[in-house]
């Protein structure tokens, strides 16, 4: 088991009302070096703002409510504004949901991927650009020196994410935080991508956190998952043991509710009931209220994750149920 | 189906006075506006009872006398009360600033409407007159209208129109384009209702509530035109009182006499804020939850 | 689409305005029903001014025919003769229009100098004090009759402090020209700067909470970077239209702020003519300001289109 590079503990993260809405509330995953962790969860879930705050992108009207988030040794969550942006794009780097907005649409392409080292490693203005070039090679944009020269509005929507792909590799960050980052793209385009994702990672052997509501993409690019639920992480462990035998019963809804490619269920289920307010969220699990398993116990108290083994964890005090009910009835092939 | 239409319709236009009901009183700005330029009104009316010299009475063996209890704000150059010549200007050129917007309002709110509405060459022809209009500086073009058509009250009212109704115009048009392709306005047509009626009960509504907001600003614009059409001496014509004249007067008398030329202007401002808290209070106030 | 495609097909667009332009200068003396030429003249309607009048603007011809014959006397080069000074009224505008580019060229600069910093502090310092002073600045700001603003600065800087400006007149040289103009040009820029800041605020509000700016800042770069380099840059870019589509009021400006410090701009002479009831000149003046305008509109457009690469692709 590889050392752990990002260990996060009971993350939280606010937008002060009134009403005060809990957009994470306490929230607890690592990431360990060299592997791609998976964060999945729907809209709401919390995940988009748990990745920002651990470098403290967060938009302006929320705010870091809690928890610790230490990498090497630092905690982010406390650290001093200067101490963060020398974390950020030198040890860990991000890629967003939107290419076309992400990028500024008045400065050239080469320009943007070459401004981190220009700017933060000190090379020079050739060096920069000889550097960006590198970079695009490396991320399979065609005819590098005459793309460099234009502007994003000029590419299409695959290759401006992989222009974002080489910004964030551009300073060799030993973690790169993906927020849906081929959410908005074509199929086809988005499947490039992935590869190109997973590749990079085996070559460069660098940590990505991905986050997305698309199951099978998680599946197809991570080791590890965390499913996110009303803003906390429900459960954690391998992705292929989470995706066969989920431990929590809103993990088996979610697989239940998505179409799968092997044909193995013949209809879908949706989730009954409606995903909870978070200004006002259910109490005890916050998943009692939907959850097809409930018990008296589950509506009150805390429900933290606890482990289940080396590997897993759940927030579930009822595992066993989840576990049994996809013995019964599995989401994937080969049982 | 048309009876649908007309339901959804009527119900986007109660949402926004039912939230204006509920509001006004918890709006700082709209509040303050109201307040402020609800007391220059009441003085304005109440200008003969609040100030005991006549305006245009001259007196010359009083000129340019400090403030004293008799006459509170001095005299200015012919021995006239500067307390009373602020009050009644500022009747002179409220009133005239409120008549004044009138005009453009209503021309141009129905051209934009029909413009807006209907495309095709009625809404071409309508930006180029909008764009000769606005080819020529506010002033520049309203001077020479004031020139052209001679002074005099009535004139500006002319001039000011055929400046003024571009905004209105330009506003209401933006407005309908957007309103035209909403779902209660496809429903109307699908359901057969006629134009006329589609955009008398159902666009005008919701429309014309940027053109109100606007026409606030719009008075103060105007009041401001007013004011400067007076210090050039092409506004209202003496011995009628009028701010921007008296700030003319004064300029003469600056190393002396100062607070001739400041006291109006200071009116105009204070006017003027209290129109724009209004403007921005009720743009608050009208805007959909 | 090059720049010059681009300019060209403006500058085609502008062909209907320029009609329309010229139309309504012309129809500016047939506003009023009856003898054109002695409404002009009012009480200086002299016989021989009359026919002066007539011949010049051949009045008993039909309108289209007086358009064209307008229209081509403009096209010469010709705008009339003044009837004071019986000099071309062209060449009166061209020697009077200096001061006026002078004042319209400073005021844009200071306008810029002090808008754009009081915008970004503002923008950064959002909700906190320096902000809402700033957003206090267009509220009240609009509400100022500008040429009483130039009053109240010529009575404290040219009257009191020091007396550090000229209180009217044009002065000589550079250096006197700039001393002379500041408090005019101050007047002017201060007249446009609240809707200059009020616009720029919210661009950079906007910008700021972009999704580029936060990839800016995953890079780590330094915060100056980020707003100067990425959040200004595409800020300005609107700004610049907002600027193009007031420069009506701020050239407008210049005509009341030439009255009030004796500048002899071109303002100064249409107010003198239209006391003069010298009405070629007035028509001068006005047609030379829309020109102008015109002209800034063009201005705004090629600069905004080499500024924002997205323009050209349209």
């Amino acid at each position: 088991m590889s050392e752990t590079l990002l260990d996060v503990r009971d993350l939280r993260v606010e937008f002060p009302g009134p009403p005060a809405v809990r957009a994470v509330d306490g929230a607890s995953f690592d990431i360990r070096a060299g592997e791609a962790l998976g964060v999945v969860g729907e809209s709401g879930s919390g995940k988009t703002m748990a990745l920002r705050a651990l470098v403290g992108l967060l938009p302006r009207s929320a705010r870091l409510a809690g928890g610790t988030i230490v990498f090497e040794g630092m905690d982010l969550a406390t650290a001093s504004p200067e101490q963060l942006r020398a974390v950020r794009g030198r040890s860990i780097s991000m890629i967003f949901q939107e290419p076309m907005t992400a990028l500024n649409p008045v400065m050239r392409i080469g320009e943007q991927i070459g401004e981190g080292p220009l700017v933060r490693l000190g090379y020079g203005r050739r060096r920069a650009r000889e550097r960006a070039l590198e970079l695009m090679r490396l991320v399979g944009i065609p005819d590098p020196a005459e793309r460099a020269e234009a502007y994003p509005h000029e590419l299409s929507g695959g290759l401006r994410q992989r222009a974002m792909i080489a910004i964030a590799l551009s300073m060799e960050p030993k973690l790169i935080l993906c927020d849906e980052p081929t959410t908005a793209l074509d199929v086809t385009i988005q499947d490039q991508i992935l590869k190109l994702l997973l590749s990079l990672r085996e070559r460069l052997d660098v940590s990505i956190v991905f986050v997305s509501h698309d199951l099978a993409v998680i599946a197809q690019t991570c080791q590890r998952v965390a499913v996110m639920y009303a803003g906390q992480v429900v459960e954690t462990g391998p992705v292929e043991q989470v995706f066969r035998e989920p431990r929590h019963p809103y993990t088996l809804s979610l697989l239940r509710s998505v179409p799968d490619v092997d044909n193995v269920r013949h209809q879908l289920t949706a989730i009954p009931g409606s995903p909870p307010d978070l200004a006002d969220p259910p109490s005890g699990c916050r998943f009692h209220p939907r959850c097809p398993f409930v018990q008296p116990d589950c509506v009150a108290g805390a429900f933290p994750l606890r482990p289940l083994g080396p590997e897993r964890a759940t927030a579930c005090i009822h595992p066993d149920a989840a576990a049994a009910d996809v013995r019964r009835e599995p989401v994937l092939a080969g049982g | 189906m048309g009876a649908a239409a007309e339901t959804f319709a009527e119900a986007v236009v109660i949402e926004h006075r039912r939230g204006f009901r509920r509001r006004w009183y918890r709006t700082p700005s709209f509040v303050a506006g109201v307040s402020i330029l609800g007391s220059i009104v009441l003085l304005a009316v109440l200008a003969p009872v609040a100030s005991w010299h006549d305006p245009i009475q001259q007196d010359l063996s009083q000129i340019l006398q400090s403030p004293s209890w008799d006459h509170p704000l001095g005299t200015d150059e012919l021995g006239r009360d500067v307390w009373a010549r602020l009050l009644f200007g500022a009747r002179t050129d409220l009133r005239v600033a409120f008549l004044a917007v009138l005009f453009p309002f209503v021309i141009g709110t129905t051209i934009g409407l029909l413009a807006g509405y209907f495309g095709g060459w009625m809404d071409t022809v309508a930006n180029w007159f909008v764009s000769v209009v606005v080819a020529f500086p506010f002033y520049v073009l309203i001077i020479a209208l004031v020139f052209a058509l001679g002074s005099g009250t009535r004139n500006i009212y002319i001039a000011i129109t055929i400046v003024g109704w571009v905004s209105y115009m330009r506003i209401v048009r933006g407005e309908v384009l957007v309103a035209k392709r909403r779902d209660y306005v496809l429903a109307a047509r699908a359901g057969g209702l006629s134009d006329t009626r589609i955009i008398g009960r159902h666009l005008l509504p919701n429309v014309i509530t940027q053109a109100i907001v606007f026409a606030m600003s719009d008075i103060v614009l105007d009041i401001l035109a007013i004011v400067t059409l007076g210090y050039l001496g092409l506004g209202v014509q003496p011995p009628t009182p009028d701010w921007g004249k008296m700030i003319a007067d004064g300029q003469t008398y600056l190393t002396t006499q100062w607070e001739l030329s400041t006291i109006p202007g200071i009116a105009v401002v204070i006017t003027a804020l209290g129109l724009s808290l209004l403007a921005d209070g009720l743009a608050d106030l009208l805007r959909p939850e | 689409m090059s720049l010059t495609g681009y300019v060209a097909r403006r500058l085609l667009q502008l062909v209907p305005i320029a009609f329309g332009v010229t139309i309504l200068v012309f129809f500016l003396i047939h506003l009023v029903p009856g003898d054109p030429a002695r409404t002009m003249l009012g009480n200086h309607a002299t016989p021989q001014n009359v026919a002066l009048l007539h011949r010049q603007w051949g009045l008993d011809e039909p309108l289209p025919v007086q358009y064209w014959r307008f229209l081509a006397r403009i096209a010469r080069g010709d705008l009339g003769s003044s009837l004071n000074y019986s000099v071309p009224a062209g060449r009166l505008v061209l020697e009077r229009l200096p001061p006026t580019l002078w004042l319209i060229g400073l005021a844009t600069i200071l306008a810029v100098l002090i808008s754009v910093p009081l915008a970004a502090l503002a923008a950064t310092k959002r909700d906190r004090a320096a902000d809402h002073v700033v957003r206090a600045v267009p509220l009240v700001g609009l509400g100022f009759p500008q040429f009483w603003v130039g009053i109240m600065l010529l009575l404290v800087f040219g009257l009191h402090l020091g007396r550090a400006f000229p209180v009217g007149g044009y002065g000589s040289g550079f250096v006197g020209h700039l001393h002379s103009m500041f408090l005019p040009a101050l007047t002017v820029a201060l007249g446009i700067t609240p809707i200059l800041v009020r616009s720029l605020r919210a661009s950079l509000l906007e910008v700021l909470e972009s999704d580029y700016v936060t990839t800016a800042r995953s890079k780590g770069l330094p915060e100056r970077r980020v707003l100067v380099r990425h959040a200004l840059r595409n800020a300005v870019i609107s700004t610049v239209s907002v600027l193009g589509v007031n420069i009506g009021f701020l050239v407008g400006g210049t005509l009341v702020v030439e009255q009030v410090f004796a500048l002899p701009g071109i303002g100064q002479l249409m107010i003198n003519s239209i006391f003069q009831r010298d009405f070629p000149v007035v028509q001068a003046v006005t047609l030379v300001f829309a020109v102008m305008v015109v002209l800034v509109y063009l201005l705004t457009d090629v600069v905004h289109a080499l500024l924002d690469p997205r323009v050209r692709f349209d």
